[in-house]
């Protein structure tokens, strides 16, 4: 071959990463958010923390069913492990949410270890993957609505506090703390998405999801990667079970475990854009407020739907419909159709 | 001794033998090509010495170390690359994250990785697309790009199965070059399956034919290409030009 | 789903041309059979008394049996248009809520509702198929996935909007006890095995004798063959779906006596009805029938072995070993 020889000169400079382009964008996006409290009324704020618990939710689960290729139906699973392990540890033993929430991110791990090793040893893909995820969660869900060890169906209520305590994160309702939480677990949630996305394992794990064959043929361990997509995104999730329950001060096993919670992790990254970092965040930014907003339709309803007054259910319903005009409309989400629009010209 | 040694391999699917007692050497910076009627369990023999399916009975060993029925990313952290008939890009990234990914898989650092990619792609002559999605690349650079990521991880054994395969005349001189400065430059032992005797001709030391499975005959490509078992082999099949 | 084979599995089906009883795994059918042996004799064990094993093994057949027919749908829809049905449950409670107002609403007896809910919801799965579904035939996996899981949320949560959440029932007039092999099993839920039997042996005709099922099995096998015959896929992918939806909205009559009815009532039978495709083997029409009484005994005696758990917390572990050991399903052939 003639052009082995050929100078380097000759040969365009390599195109910049996205990356420090994310950081920058996460920055700053940090930055702006932290004087929002001051700005939104107490109602707004808990719109605000919900679209922030959305975006945690459904940036973990497009670790593992975007970027890992390895689809969820069972999110709901680390999330109550991340929610059980801080109220067992709270209620029943004293000890703080933020320790309780450090064990729901070792517990929710190895969980997931233990879920990638078995399905990914037998070699589960697709729609049987999806169902194992799924039954993995109904199965703790069962188990705790059986268990005397965590109370049983019954659940746990938090304890309230005679005062704020950052110790026990714990706060007047519409203290502006949540809020800082809250997005400081999402801030988090973006840089470990960004800077797995950008590490060895990530990369791996991009390619293992593309074509394993092809990746193990180039040496790459594709199990051991795939695992560690699930166990990253199993971590970040539990977290979010803690903070739901420091913010609502309750957690079930229907909440906590339910198809439900695996669905609000699933949702907001098909509406952004899966496998994209900012697609979850935009999806969280539409359907977070739409709960509040269809509440506030059927507590007044217009005449015509005057016999839906006090109903619930409307958002979800909308949910489902964005959710099935987004897959057949813009398959790729609001962001990746945007992002390809651009490229494009 | 041999650098990769194939000894009694068979392999059975539903009671047919695709693979049948098939044995070889490869000498270090040798070139071995692999020639066959179209069923003749070249690519099985390929997925079964590279890790993808376990053989039913055989040894494979590379460089004294048995390898048989490890699996496929051992066998290449061990030193032997393969590339795909049918082309498998990474489909989400560009050409030079897919070789970029490889280099990585070879155990270069995080640092250094795009740049040594950058180079690899420089050398295969793939530059024109190093930043093209792979979506949409010709066959041509789709096949380069295989070789690119296979050598992106420095094996020390090649498997390269039908790497020819839907490039016109034009633009196989160049890759045939490419081959053959790998093993002049670089010391990388070549197995190769290909249809196009030219290139067999061309590139090997010695071909080996398998016709059902079995080895028909080894050796020089005169002496194979002579041979009337071979002849009759690919009777019906005329052996391309 | 894509067509890539979701399990690796280096074998290809080759088809033999023996009478098809010929073909039934009948070793497999003789370990299923031992396990359900064994649990029968452990549950006895645990519990010390005949009348509770045998109990649970009647209730557990006759409802199976409607398992049995949910599941026959989804795996016929799995079967021919590879997509995984997250609203197949929802379409039971659609058809729940149906019986519950021609009963409650216009005094209609039970079962004369089939006459309505079957073609109602052939119906609907028709339309359904074609002006939602349509558009993701033949797009990955994930995406038809979130199609129909979409399209649950909506007939789940309209259901909801529409009827509240208080739960309703169905009673069916001169239901009582009856007694049955040494149990005693309420008639209505008798008369929904007898339903579910005879429905899927008419499905069953329907696929094996006549020309639209050889044309829907065509299209099952490949759809690309089919095409080349002249079967017009599209059209068969509408039926089948229809036929499928049928299916649920069938069974949701049946089971309407059976159950609280309510709109998450649908979610319960969507998760058994995939744990029973999955144990059938998906898109085996017999093995769904099969793993559905597999299922029902195993809840029933899965109550009996743990004690203070849910009965599904059995079916559940059954299934994931199915799924971990045998993806392919019990019943399917072998490499298939």
């Amino acid at each position: 071959m003639t052009t082995t020889t050929q100078p380097a000169a000759a040969t365009k400079a390599l195109p910049k990463l996205p990356w420090s382009r994310h950081l920058l964008v996460t920055a700053v996006l940090a930055v702006v958010l932290i004087p929002l409290p001051m700005l939104l009324d107490p109602a707004a704020e808990a719109v605000a923390i919900r679209v922030l618990l959305f975006a945690i939710m459904s940036i973990s689960w497009n670790i593992m069913s975007g970027f890992g290729g390895l689809f969820s139906f069972g999110h709901a699973a680390f999330f109550g492990i991340g929610a059980y392990s801080t109220a067992w540890l709270q209620v029943e033993k004293g000890v703080s949410p933020w320790i309780g929430m450090a064990v729901g991110v070792v517990i929710a791990a190895l969980f997931a270890l233990v879920m990638g090793v078995l399905a990914l040893r037998y070699k589960l893909k697709g729609a049987y993957f999806a169902l194992v995820t799924l039954a993995f969660a109904e199965m703790l869900r069962l188990w705790a609505t059986n268990s005397d060890l965590v109370n049983r169906a019954v659940g746990y209520h938090v304890p309230l506090r005679p005062e704020e305590s950052w110790w026990w994160m714990q706060f007047a309702p519409d203290s502006a703390n949540y809020f800082f939480i809250a997005l400081g677990l999402m801030i988090l949630g973006l840089l470990v998405s960004i800077l797995f996305l950008r590490s060895r394992a990530g990369q791996f794990a991009l390619a293992a999801r593309d074509d394993d064959e092809a990746s193990a043929a180039l040496g790459i361990p594709v199990v051991r990667y795939k695992v560690l997509t699930m166990m990253v995104s199993a971590a970040l999730m539990a977290t979010a079970g803690t903070l739901y329950l420091q913010y609502y001060l309750f957690i079930d096993p229907d909440l906590a475990f339910g198809s439900a919670m695996s669905i609000q992790a699933i949702l907001p990254a098909v509406i952004g854009g899966v496998a994209t970092i900012w697609g979850p965040v935009i999806g969280a930014v539409v359907l977070g407020p739409l709960t509040d907003i269809t509440a506030t339709l059927l507590r007044n309803p217009p005449p015509f739907l005057d016999f839906l007054a006090g109903r619930g259910g409307l958002d979800v319903v909308v949910y489902g419909i964005l959710l099935v005009i987004i897959i057949l409309v813009l398959p790729k989400g609001i962001y990746g159709a945007l992002r390809d629009r651009w490229s494009r010209r | 001794m041999s650098l990769l040694t194939v000894e009694g391999l068979s392999k059975s699917f539903k009671g047919l033998r695709a693979v049948d007692d098939v044995s070889f050497e490869v000498e270090q910076g040798a070139i071995l090509g692999i020639i066959g009627p179209n069923g003749a369990g070249k690519t099985t023999a390929f997925n079964l010495i590279a890790g993808a399916i376990k053989p039913d009975a055989g040894t494979v060993t590379l460089d004294g170390k048995d390898i048989t029925g490890h699996p496929p990313h051992k066998i290449a952290a061990a030193g032997m690359a393969r590339t795909f008939q049918l082309m498998r890009p990474f489909y989400s990234m560009d050409v030079l994250q897919n070789v970029t990914v490889a280099v990585l898989a070879g155990g270069a650092s995080e640092k250094s990785a795009r740049d040594q990619a950058a180079g690899i792609i420089e050398r295969i002559g793939l530059s024109q697309w190093r930043d093209s999605p792979t979506e949409g690349l010709p066959t041509a650079a789709l096949k380069r790009l295989e070789l690119a990521r296979a050598l992106a991880i420095k094996p020390r054994v090649l498997l390269l199965d039908e790497v020819l395969a839907g490039l016109v005349p034009a633009e196989r001189e160049p890759v045939l070059g490419l081959l053959e400065e790998l093993r002049t430059q670089d010391g990388v032992t070549l197995v190769f399956v290909e249809h196009i005797m030219a290139a067999v001709m061309r590139l090997s030391d010695s071909v080996l034919v398998l016709n059902l499975g079995q080895v028909l005959t080894q050796g020089s490509p005169q002496e194979v290409t002579s041979d009337p078992r071979v002849i009759e082999a690919y009777l019906g099949e005329e052996p391309s030009a | 789903m894509t067509s890539q084979p979701m399990v690796a599995d280096q074998e290809t089906r080759t088809p033999t041309p023996s009478a098809w009883w010929a073909r039934l795994p009948w070793l497999r059918i003789g370990i299923v059979l031992a396990a359900v042996v064994a649990a029968i004799v452990l549950a006895y064990l645990r519990s010390g008394s005949t009348v509770v094993v045998t109990q649970a093994v009647v209730t557990g057949i006759l409802i199976g049996g409607v398992y049995g027919l949910v599941a026959m749908g989804l795996t016929l829809i799995f079967g021919v248009l590879d997509i995984v049905n997250f609203a197949h449950g929802s379409f039971l409670a659609i058809a729940l809520f149906l019986s519950y107002y021609l009963v409650a609403g216009m005094g209609m007896h039970p079962y004369l509702a089939l006459l309505i809910v079957l073609p109602a919801m052939f119906l609907l799965g028709a339309l359904v198929q074609r002006f939602v579904l349509a558009g993701a035939m033949g797009k990955p996996l994930e995406n038809q996935l979130l199609i129909t899981l979409g399209i649950s949320l909506v007939i789940e949560n309209s259901l909801l909007l529409f009827f509240g959440a208080n739960p309703r029932s169905v009673s069916l007039p001169g239901d009582q006890g009856v007694a049955i092999l040494g149990a005693v099993a309420e008639l209505s839920r008798i008369l929904a095995f007898v339903g579910a039997l005879v429905l899927a042996g008419l499905l069953f005709l329907l696929l094996r004798r006549t020309s639209l099922g050889t044309a829907i099995r065509a299209v099952a096998a490949n759809d690309a063959g089919a095409q080349m015959v002249g079967i017009d896929t599209r059209w068969i992918y509408m039926l089948t779906f229809a036929i499928g939806t049928a299916c649920a909205g069938a069974a949701g009559v049946l089971v309407a006596p059976l159950v609280t009815i309510e709109p998450v009532t649908g979610a319960l039978f969507n998760i058994i009805a995939f744990v029973v495709v999955v144990l059938g083997g998906m898109g085996n029409v017999v093995g769904a029938l099969l793993g559905g009484l597999v299922v029902g005994l195993a809840e029933q005696l899965g109550a009996l072995l743990l004690p203070g758990q849910s009965p599904l917390l059995v079916v559940f572990i059954v299934f994931v070993l199915v799924l971990l050991l045998r993806p392919q399903g019990l019943f399917g052939r072998s490499g298939s």
